[in-house]
């Protein structure tokens, strides 16, 4: 990675930073939860590493590889798991308020 | 630039403006639903664009690991009892911090043992803070899927000299770490490191009782949002920096609300010992 790329990504690093936590203020203790869920599937984007990860290399089963598809389990685990428990809790909320 | 590569691109941008509009959203009752379908969306976007990627070539052994991993996580979703969704939540995390470590682990082995080569030196520092971080968040989470279903005692386990013991446990993982780095196709420090690592999540996480268990599974969750912002620098990919510092910053915010609502500081929580008292999480 040269300097001008590793800096760039720094850019995109911060910048991301300040915006993940200007985009919680207020949230209602019964949001806690499900706010939790929802963000913990977001970082399955894992998935996208651990996909380029196994990706090369068809039919041949390195090492490497093998830790890519160990990875792309657990996260797709992680990504499908974690959207559908947090649809779940909604749902649930929404039907309270009602 | 490819038009295969412009397309990856602006698919990655996209997923990114759905995952922060889908985080914002998700703050407030009214559009939650909405805002999980939206970083729903975004994730699918992601993993798209990635499957177009030109060293994509292993389509049976991706598509067959994808539907085994959609079952196991639609089933568990499915089946898990109202009740139970915390430690569900903290069980998905620990899988995320899983994900972090290997991803990193199978890069480091590719670069350094299979090709020979020598990883540089941005390259070799975020690989180890990605196996690092996402093995302790796997553990730390395990334990944290312990205390809150009942199968590890929800009592805080203390034992005197514990600070002492994650002390020195962390300087020989930093130690094992720079070793590592330093050489990138030896297996001892690349072990040690990884094993001192999972040692010290379940070392962090047992003297916490189980009623601050909410607060520190949120406090995990932002560290798997770190991992995978690691690992975005190890594979030069701008989503995962994007939706990893998204989860990380948000995830520390988040885990801050936590802890004033039950009146307890994070430095409190995290030295542990008082969870059994405080009552009510």
């Amino acid at each position: 990675m040269d300097t001008q790329t590793f800096i760039t990504l720094l850019y995109v690093l911060i910048l991301a930073t300040f915006v993940g936590f200007e985009l919680i203020t207020k949230v209602p203790p019964t949001l806690h939860t499900p706010l939790m869920s929802g963000s913990n599937a977001i970082s399955g984007i894992t998935i996208v590493g651990a996909i380029l990860a196994t990706g090369p290399e068809p039919g041949d089963f390195s090492i490497s590889k093998i830790l890519g598809i160990a990875a792309l389990l657990f996260a797709t685990i992680n990504v499908v798991g974690g959207y559908a428990v947090t649809d779940r809790m909604l749902q649930m909320f929404k039907k309270k308020k009602k | 630039m490819t038009n295969r590569e412009l397309i990856i691109a602006l698919g990655y941008l996209l997923a990114s403006v759905l995952f922060i509009l889908g985080i914002k959203l998700l703050g407030k009752p009214s559009t939650a639903r909405r805002g999980n379908f939206y970083s729903a969306v975004g994730m699918l976007v992601a993993v798209g664009v990635t499957l177009m990627h030109q060293n994509i070539l292993s389509w049976t052994e991706i598509f067959a690991t994808v539907l085994v991993g959609t079952a196991i996580g639609w089933i568990a979703a499915k089946r898990v009892e109202m009740t139970q969704m915390p430690e569900m939540v903290a069980l998905f995390n620990g899988f995320g911090g899983a994900a972090s470590m290997f991803v990193a682990t199978s890069e480091q082995w590719h670069v350094a043992i299979e090709q020979g080569g020598k990883p540089e030196l941005i390259t070799a520092i975020t690989t180890v803070v990605s196996i690092i971080i996402g093995a302790i968040t796997l553990t730390g989470s395990l334990i944290a899927y312990g205390k809150l279903s009942g199968k590890v005692s929800g009592k805080a386990i203390v034992f005197s000299g514990q600070h002492l013991l994650n002390l020195v446990l962390a300087l020989a993982m930093v130690g094992a770490a720079v070793w590592s780095i330093q050489a990138p196709a030896h297996l001892l420090p690349l072990l040690l490191m990884l094993g001192i690592a999972l040692l010290l999540g379940v070392l962090t996480v047992i003297p916490i009782g189980g009623a601050d268990m909410p607060v520190v599974v949120s406090l995990l969750n932002s560290y798997s949002g770190i991992a995978a912002c690691a690992t975005g620098f190890v594979l030069n990919n701008q989503v995962l920096i994007i939706a990893g510092a998204l989860v990380g910053a948000s995830g520390l915010i988040l885990t801050q609300i936590m802890c004033k609502a039950m009146n307890r500081s994070l430095v409190s929580v995290l030295l542990g010992g008082f969870g059994q008292t405080s009552g009510s999480g």
